[in-house]
């Protein structure tokens, strides 16, 4: 199959949908001609124009707002927030618009509202850019969170969020946008709350999602080699998550590691280890273990940031005393 | 030297610190030699010199994430600076913060800034501090034209005007938000008329004379000190490097190679200079010999960096909350 990059994937997403449907647009901070951050390409604003590939000035809550207001009139609009940190400056029409209006106002309307981000930093950008604050938004109920690892999920779970009649956050890795994967040419729609095994084994599930996918790749190959055999779980989606993927797994293994790069305390591994213990727990043979990033703001230098992000090294450090208890 | 004339060597001299700084930064980013994000000020020196000329060691300002030359103009040291973009231990924020987050209380510089108009509000409330503690003290925010665009500029204008509050708000029209050109992001061409919106004082000048910058920033530091509340100073300008180190806009999309030429030629520091000399204010002499410091003090920087050792990675868990 041929291979092409996270962030061509994700062009080719938004093109395909765009010549699909009209009512498809982007919208955001140098989306346009110039096309050099994380959701743009020169190519996508030459073929579409300033109409559809749309920039704008430097004003998030107006730019989800915006958006917003045309979900709900009859557009499919793509709102692009350069780094997920800059989101926090969207928050309410977020938070308390874009989430509630169907729900609060009886459930008649829909909100059509793909918001796009990205997260994870590790290229030493400091406390404000670098962050991984998915968490934020799976507290929220009434919106869809996806956080896909490779290319070939990006495009599936990038169409599918394009078509969703709900408010979906998207969010693209800053380390991932220039790796290549397999795409397949055809048409290929990712429902949302499948997970994906990456990386099938018996000893211990690893359960994680976008960059941290790799890091349990790279230490799967790591383990084996101590015939520790670890399966890979990537969630693709956190909400809805796929929990029965998750229980099926820790069927097998008996033992359950949940790795994300977001600050450990009140993280995503939370919910899912809670949700484990209850309805898992006859499987399990040793504790549950989270593996987070640790809980300070992201420091600039790079010893600093090395020490507080998740690495391979780590997971396997953790699964290796898992296996051991 | 009478004062004026020592003021404007000192501004030629801060100016020429600001670009040396900046210049051996893009060598060294070039050689991949330091980490992080660089948004370079090179071009812009003459308006974060004028207003800090203009401003008392215990005043304030906040900066944003093109801060070097603020940092600079209000006394910061190149060498602590340098150690900070180095990643080390003995930089201003200890190798956590890097170049877009350099902070020093002593020197009133609250903080350079990632998020675009987050100062223009820590800048009101520092204000409004100084109202309530009762000093004469003032608050110069800097921003991009870019910024003005955020709601927190709209709240911060309202809410000092409304309290009367010492804050010079200095927009650096540099004409470009990234690659969005100021007339595609708003629909009135000169920012400082926003200011009729908020009843307060306001005008314009040239941002690559420092001259004319410092006189405006007096006013407005006058009228700030005699509770006569904000203003909103635009400073025409231009950024001469990418948005940031690496920004590979080889091929002009969203400005033209003959723009960028035209500002060179209009070299704020050289213009300065020209000036002094034709005031015969000031001989070349000077000028070779202020040249001979500065790069012999970024030298130095560039050796204490180095020499200066990292900080451990259990630092990482230090300084988050205060005992
Ligand atoms: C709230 C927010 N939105 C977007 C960004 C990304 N960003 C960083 S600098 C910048 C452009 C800023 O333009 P301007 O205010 O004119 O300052 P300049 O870079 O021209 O000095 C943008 C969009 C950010 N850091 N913060
Ligand atoms: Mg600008």
């Amino acid at each position: 199959m041929r291979e092409i990059t996270f962030a061509d994937a994700l062009i080719e997403a938004l093109t395909e949908e765009m010549r699909h449907d009209e009512r498809v647009f982007i919208m955001g901070e140098d989306v346009g001609r110039f096309g050099m951050i994380y959701l743009a390409r020169p190519q996508l604003w030459e073929e579409f124009g300033d109409e559809r590939v749309r920039d704008t000035p430097i004003s998030e809550n107006a730019i989800v707002g915006f958006a917003l207001g045309a979900a709900i009139t009859g557009m499919r609009p793509v709102a692009d927030i350069m780094f997920c940190d800059l989101m926090a400056v969207a928050m309410d029409q977020i938070v308390n618009q874009a989430a509630k209006v169907r729900y609060m106002f009886g459930g008649d309307i829909k909100v059509p509202l793909v918001i796009h981000s990205s997260l994870g930093g590790m290229r030493c950008a400091a406390a404000q850019h670098s962050q991984s604050l998915e968490s934020w938004f799976t507290h929220v109920p009434g919106l869809k969170v996806a956080i896909p690892s490779t290319p070939s999920d990006a495009k599936g779970l990038l169409k599918a969020a394009i078509r969703d009649d709900n408010p979906v956050l998207f969010f693209g890795h800053q380390q991932l946008m220039h790796m290549k994967g397999p795409v397949p040419e055809e048409e290929t729609l990712i429902p949302f709350g499948m997970a994906d095994i990456k990386r099938e084994g018996r000893d211990v599930t690893v359960v994680t999602y976008s960059m941290m996918v790799h890091k349990a790749l790279e230490a799967g190959e790591e383990l084996e080699k101590q015939d520790i055999h670890i399966e890979v779980i990537d969630l693709r989606t956190l909400n809805p998550w796929d929990k029965k993927a998750i229980l099926k797994s820790v069927e097998k293994t008996g033992r359950l590691l949940i790795v994300h790069q977001a600050t450990t305390t009140s993280g995503f591994g939370a919910e899912i280890a809670a949700t484990v213990a209850r309805e898992g727990f006859e499987f399990l043979i040793a504790p549950i273990r989270r593996l987070g990033g640790l809980d300070v703001p992201v420091p600039f230098s790079p010893e600093l940031e090395n020490f507080v992000v998740p690495n391979e090294q780590k997971i396997i450090e953790e699964v290796i005393s898992m296996v051991g208890e | 030297m009478n004062p004026q004339s020592e003021l404007k060597l000192q501004m030629y001299r801060t100016m020429l610190r600001i670009r040396r700084f900046e210049e051996k930064l893009v060598e060294l980013k070039a050689r991949a030699s330091i980490p992080g994000l660089l948004h370079l000020y090179i071009g812009e020196e003459a308006t974060a010199t004028g207003v800090c000329a203009a401003l008392l060691p215990n005043d304030f300002i906040t900066s944003t994430h093109r801060g070097h030359g603020h940092c600079i103009a209000k006394g910061g040291e190149i060498s602590r600076m340098m150690a900070e973009l180095f990643g080390r231990i003995t930089g201003y924020c200890k190798g956590k913060g890097g170049s877009m987050h350099i902070a020093n209380l002593e020197l009133g510089i609250l903080g350079a800034n990632g998020i675009v108009g987050a100062g223009m509000p820590i800048a009101g409330g520092a204000g409004l501090s100084i109202k309530m503690r009762g000093t004469d003290q003032v608050v110069a925010c800097f921003f991009g034209d870019g910024a003005t665009n955020q709601g927190a500029f709209h709240e911060s204008l309202n809410m000092a005007a409304l309290w009367k509050l010492p804050v010079i708000y200095i927009c650096e029209n540099n004409q470009y938000a990234i690659s969005v050109a100021q007339n595609r992001s708003t629909s009135i061409k000169d920012v400082y008329m926003r200011k009729d919106a908020y009843g307060i004082h306001g005008c314009m000048v040239d941002g690559n004379d420092v001259m004319a910058v410092y006189e405006a920033a007096q006013d407005a530091a006058r009228r700030a000190r005699n509770g006569e509340g904000p203003t909103l100073l635009e400073c025409k300008t231009y950024r001469w490097r990418g948005h940031y180190e690496g920004e590979a806009d080889r091929t002009y999309t969203y400005r033209t190679a003959e723009e960028i030429e035209g500002w060179k030629k209009g070299c704020p520091i050289e213009r300065f200079r020209k000036k002094l000399l034709e005031e015969k204010a000031f001989v070349q002499e000077d000028f070779d010999r202020i040249n001979l410091e500065v790069k012999q003090e970024i030298e130095e920087a560039i050796r204490f960096a180095e020499d200066s050792p990292f900080p451990e990675p259990e630092d990482a868990l230090k300084g988050l909350y205060a005992a």
